[in-house]
Parts: structure tokens; C-alpha cells; sequence
């Protein structure tokens, strides 16, 4: 447990020293928030609502989306990929802890550090510029954290799962592709999931995409019960960790390191 | 200047036949390049799902705009695309390298790591832009006929001249590239919908300070034969294509500035 820790903050700290960097993401992100955000409200302009989202809450999808998609990171992640490649994976596999672990916790620093900027900036900008709808009860609050929580592992999970299929193809280019569509536009972060005809709806939420973005927002915007929520991506948690461990432990048997 | 092209058509020559050397990996890239590309089809269908217009646009005129849009910037992204990498190039040192050949730096970046694959992209945004034309019931004349060719060719150079004028920011910006994506990739998206959408001053700025407004959406109205709600004249519609011009010299300009500002760490 200290040595998680201590990744963890390992985690925070390589992020906090690209500044500039992630100044530019924030400042990215937030264009973009105002290009979505615009959409969705022309969109809803006509009958007031869409899908069951107000323009308030449209505004706050959009932006607190804007904002989240940086923490729970929906961005291509080649790290373990190229260290399987380049055969340093094996450096990782002699350390006394689980790569798997290893990874995760530099990423839940990195998901911390996203909070302080990565997530302020835009949703201080949206605030600026929209009425957003934020929520009514205290207790959303708390719900949200472990929300976006769970949505940073699933998401991790997800591209770790990724990742390391490249011990069996070498560049996971394929499999990436197919990240970057379901990350892109069946996580909500293009598009509310709602927008989507029913029967696509129950088959997305049934893949781990829209646990990582569009649930914590069904949170925030006070969308069904946060109870069932939190309990369904603590299932999707586990299930991908799962898978993850599975497959890591069939990559590593069959793992031969060459000398040299 | 005979010998300067043949240089650069090795160059090229050698890039294209190394890429597609693994023709079932090349076939596939080509195949998920395309893929990735229908994304933004697919929100903006979505998107009418939800709602029968847009700004007082049905879903066909804005496929217009949208397949404008597409198709002229996967013509950039081919054409120059890789001029994102420049950072990497001034990390590795590549850049000195490539300033010590007798050739110009941009032409050599250019075709420097030539994507191949990228025709896939483009082979999608000419099917959505073929698509749109075909449904949006268009009365064909002479003059729509030349826009209709000349405008996604126009939009490629206002794209590829921001993708220059990105490229020439980073001599400054190195690992703040990020924000240039803001008008490339975010200049796409708007360039894909109609500019009334986007409310006052954000529409202002980038629709028509930053001239995004001419690549797909004044285009749109002069071949669906709509006037503006925004209130810009016919003749602007039928003009937008001349604002590619403004971009590639000011992307000239700022390329110039960028290079000459670069100084090699000597390492």
C-alpha cells in the first residue's frame, strides 16, 4: 500500500511538471467545449428540451464533459505498447509490483493532477459564458468523486486491456482504432448516449464506454439513481481489472525475453 | 529546378513504396483511416436525430457544409498534414538535418513521413461530400458546378495554411502545441456546421476574423441557393473561396518568421 501510494504521487508529479502543457490542454479543451456546446443548445433551442436535457443541463454536459474527458482520459494511450515493443516491459515485469498495479496508480496520479487543471478551467470557463445546472442535492457531491472514480479505472482498465494486446500484434494499431471510435463518440463525450435510439443505447452501456464519461455526468446532472450507477460501474471496474489480469497473466507465460 | 523536383519525386517515390510494402497492413490502415473519419458523419446524423434543424438547417444543407468541411480538410491533412510533427522534429534534431539539405525545409518536411494511409481519409470525405450533393437537391448551373469543385480545393489550402501557420508556431510553443489543434481540428468541426449556430462573438471570431465561414458554410448557401441569416451578401457566398488566398500568405509569412527564429541546440 505505500508503494501504491507513492506512485500515485509519482503519477501527479510527472504531470505537474509539463505546465505548459497542460495549460495548452485546458485551453484546447475549453474551444472545443464551446464548439459542443453551441451545437447542443441550437439543437434544443426549438421544443426547449431533447432527449430529457434542458438547455442548462445540455450546457453542463458539455462543458463539465469538456472537463472530465481529461481525468478520466479518453485520449490515445500508447505507453505500455511501446514498452512491450521495445522489450522495456520486461524491466516492468521485475519489479516487485504488478505492472498492472504500477500503471494504475501513476494513472490515478495523473487523474488528480487533471483534476486541479485540466477540469477547473473548463468548467470555470463554461460558468463564465452559460447558465449551467448544477445539482440540487448535497449529497451528488459526494456520489460524483466516486463516480469519476470508478470512471478513471474503467477507463484505464479499458486501455491497459489495449495495450496489451500488443504482446500478441506488436503495434496495437488496430485495436487503438477501435478505442479512439468508442472513446470518441460512445462514451458521451461527442454526444449525450440519450441521443442514440433505445435499442443502441441498452447494446453501448453493455461495452465500457459510456461508464467512462457519460455516467459520471448522469451523476452530476441527477439522471436515474446514483445508487445504480456507482453499483453498475463498480461491476464494469472489476470486470475490466479482471480481464486485465487474465490477460496479462496468458501475455507473460507465453512471453519469451530475448537477450542481449 | 528540373533536378530540385526529381529530388523531391525520389523523396516521395520512396516514401509511398516503403509504406506500402505490407500491402494487407497498408490495406487495413487505409480501411481504419476511413474508419476513424465517419465519426464526425455519424454525430452530426445523430445530432438530426434528436432535432429536425439546426439554425433553420435541415440535415442535407448542413451535410453540405459538413462535407465541405470533411473533405476539404482530409485534402490538407494528406497534403500537409505531417507538418504536426514538427515538434518532434526540433526534439530529435531532425529539423537541423533537414535545414542543412539543399532543398527547402517545408518541402522536405512535407514529404518527410508522406502518409499514405491519409488517402483513405480522403476517399471518405469525397463519398460524404458526393453523398450530400446528391440529397441536397441542388439546381445544377454552370457557375454551381465550378464552385461546387473549386470550393473543397479552396478550403484544403485554408486548412493547409493553418496546419503551416501551427507548424510555424511551434519554433515558439514547442510543448504547447496542443492549442494549435484549436484551429485545425476544432476549426473542422465548425467549418462542419452552420456558423448562426454558433452565437455572436464565438461565431465572429472564428466564422469570419479567422475566415472558418468560407470553407463550408458561405459555400453551402451560394450551391443550395440560400441567403444568409447572418446577413452577409450573395456575393460574398460565391467570393468565400478567395479567403484560402489570405491564409496561404499569411502562412507563408509566419512559416518564414518560424524558421528563421529556430536556433539548434547544437547537440
Amino acid at each position: 500500500m505505500p508503494a501504491f501510494a507513492a506512485l500515485v504521487r509519482a503519477g501527479f508529479q510527472r504531470h505537474a511538471s509539463y505546465r505548459r502543457a497542460t495549460l495548452a490542454s485546458a485551453f484546447t479543451n475549453s474551444v472545443f467545449g464551446f464548439l459542443k456546446c453551441y451545437v447542443l443548445l441550437t439543437a434544443a433551442s426549438g421544443r426547449g428540451e431533447i432527449a430529457g436535457y434542458d438547455a442548462a443541463s445540455l450546457a453542463m454536459f458539455a462543458w463539465a464533459g469538456q472537463g472530465l474527458l481529461g481525468v478520466v482520459e479518453l485520449f490515445s494511450w500508447t505507453e505500455v505498447t511501446n514498452r512491450i515493443r521495445t522489450g522495456d516491459i520486461v524491466s516492468d515485469l521485475l519489479r516487485p509490483v504488478n505492472p498492472m498495479v504500477a500503471f494504475l496508480a501513476a494513472d490515478l496520479g495523473r487523474a488528480g493532477h487533471a483534476l486541479v487543471i485540466r477540469l477547473a478551467v473548463p468548467i470555470t470557463l463554461g460558468a463564465l459564458c452559460f447558465p449551467l445546472r448544477w445539482p440540487s442535492a448535497a449529497a451528488t457531491w459526494l456520489w460524483l468523486a466516486v463516480s469519476v472514480l470508478l470512471a478513471t479505472v474503467i477507463s484505464f482498465a479499458t486501455r491497459y486491456l489495449v495495450n496489451l494486446l500488443a504482446f500478441w500484434w506488436l503495434d496495437a494499431r488496430g485495436p487503438n482504432t477501435l478505442w479512439l471510435f468508442g472513446s470518441a463518440l460512445f462514451s458521451g463525450l461527442a454526444i449525450p448516449i440519450p441521443f442514440f435510439p433505445e435499442w443502441a443505447q441498452t447494446v453501448l452501456w453493455c461495452t465500457p464506454f459510456p461508464w467512462m464519461l457519460q455516467a459520471p455526468l448522469d451523476v452530476l446532472l441527477e439522471r436515474g439513481s446514483p445508487v445504480l450507477s456507482v453499483g453498475g460501474a463498480t461491476v464494469v471496474a472489476v470486470g475490466m481489472l479482471g480481464s486485465c489480469a487474465v490477460v496479462q497473466h496468458v501475455a507473460v507465460r507465453r512471453l519469451v525475453v530475448q537477450g542481449g | 529546378m528540373a533536378e530540385v523536383l526529381g529530388a523531391y519525386r525520389r523523396l516521395f517515390a520512396a516514401q509511398v513504396r516503403s509504406q506500402t510494402q505490407y500491402r494487407v497492413s497498408f490495406a487495413v490502415d487505409l480501411l481504419f483511416n476511413a474508419g476513424l473519419t465517419v465519426i464526425d458523419v455519424l454525430v452530426l446524423l445523430t445530432v438530426f436525430r434528436v432535432t429536425p434543424e439546426l439554425a433553420g438547417f435541415d440535415v442535407r444543407a448542413t451535410l453540405v457544409m459538413a462535407g465541405l468541411a470533411q473533405l476539404a480538410f482530409q485534402l490538407a491533412d494528406l497534403a500537409v498534414g505531417n507538418l504536426e510533427r514538427v515538434p518532434f522534429y526540433l526534439r530529435t534534431g531532425l529539423l537541423d538535418a533537414v535545414l542543412l539539405r539543399p532543398l527547402s525545409a517545408f518541402g522536405q518536411l512535407v514529404v518527410l513521413d508522406f502518409a499514405v494511409r491519409r488517402v483513405g481519409r480522403v476517399l471518405q470525405g469525397v463519398a460524404t461530400y458526393g453523398v450530400a450533393l446528391s440529397l441536397a437537391g441542388i439546381g445544377w448551373t454552370g457557375p454551381r458546378v465550378v464552385l461546387a469543385v473549386v470550393a473543397p480545393f479552396a478550403g484544403a489550402v485554408c486548412y493547409g495554411a493553418i496546419f503551416t501557420a501551427g507548424a510555424a508556431t511551434m519554433f515558439w510553443l514547442v510543448d504547447g502545441g496542443e492549442v494549435v489543434n484549436v484551429l485545425t481540428y476544432g476549426g473542422r468541426d465548425f467549418a462542419s456546421y452552420p456558423t448562426p449556430v454558433y452565437g455572436a462573438w464565438f461565431g465572429r471570431v472564428f466564422g469570419f476574423a479567422l475566415g472558418l465561414a468560407s470553407v463550408g458554410y458561405l459555400p453551402a448557401l451560394a450551391l443550395l441557393g440560400r441567403s444568409d441569416p447572418l446577413g452577409t451578401p450573395a456575393w460574398a457566398h460565391w467570393g468565400a473561396p478567395l479567403v484560402s488566398v489570405a491564409w496561404a500568405l499569411v502562412a507563408a509569412l509566419l512559416w518564414r518568421v518560424g524558421i528563421r527564429h529556430y536556433r539548434s541546440t547544437g547537440s
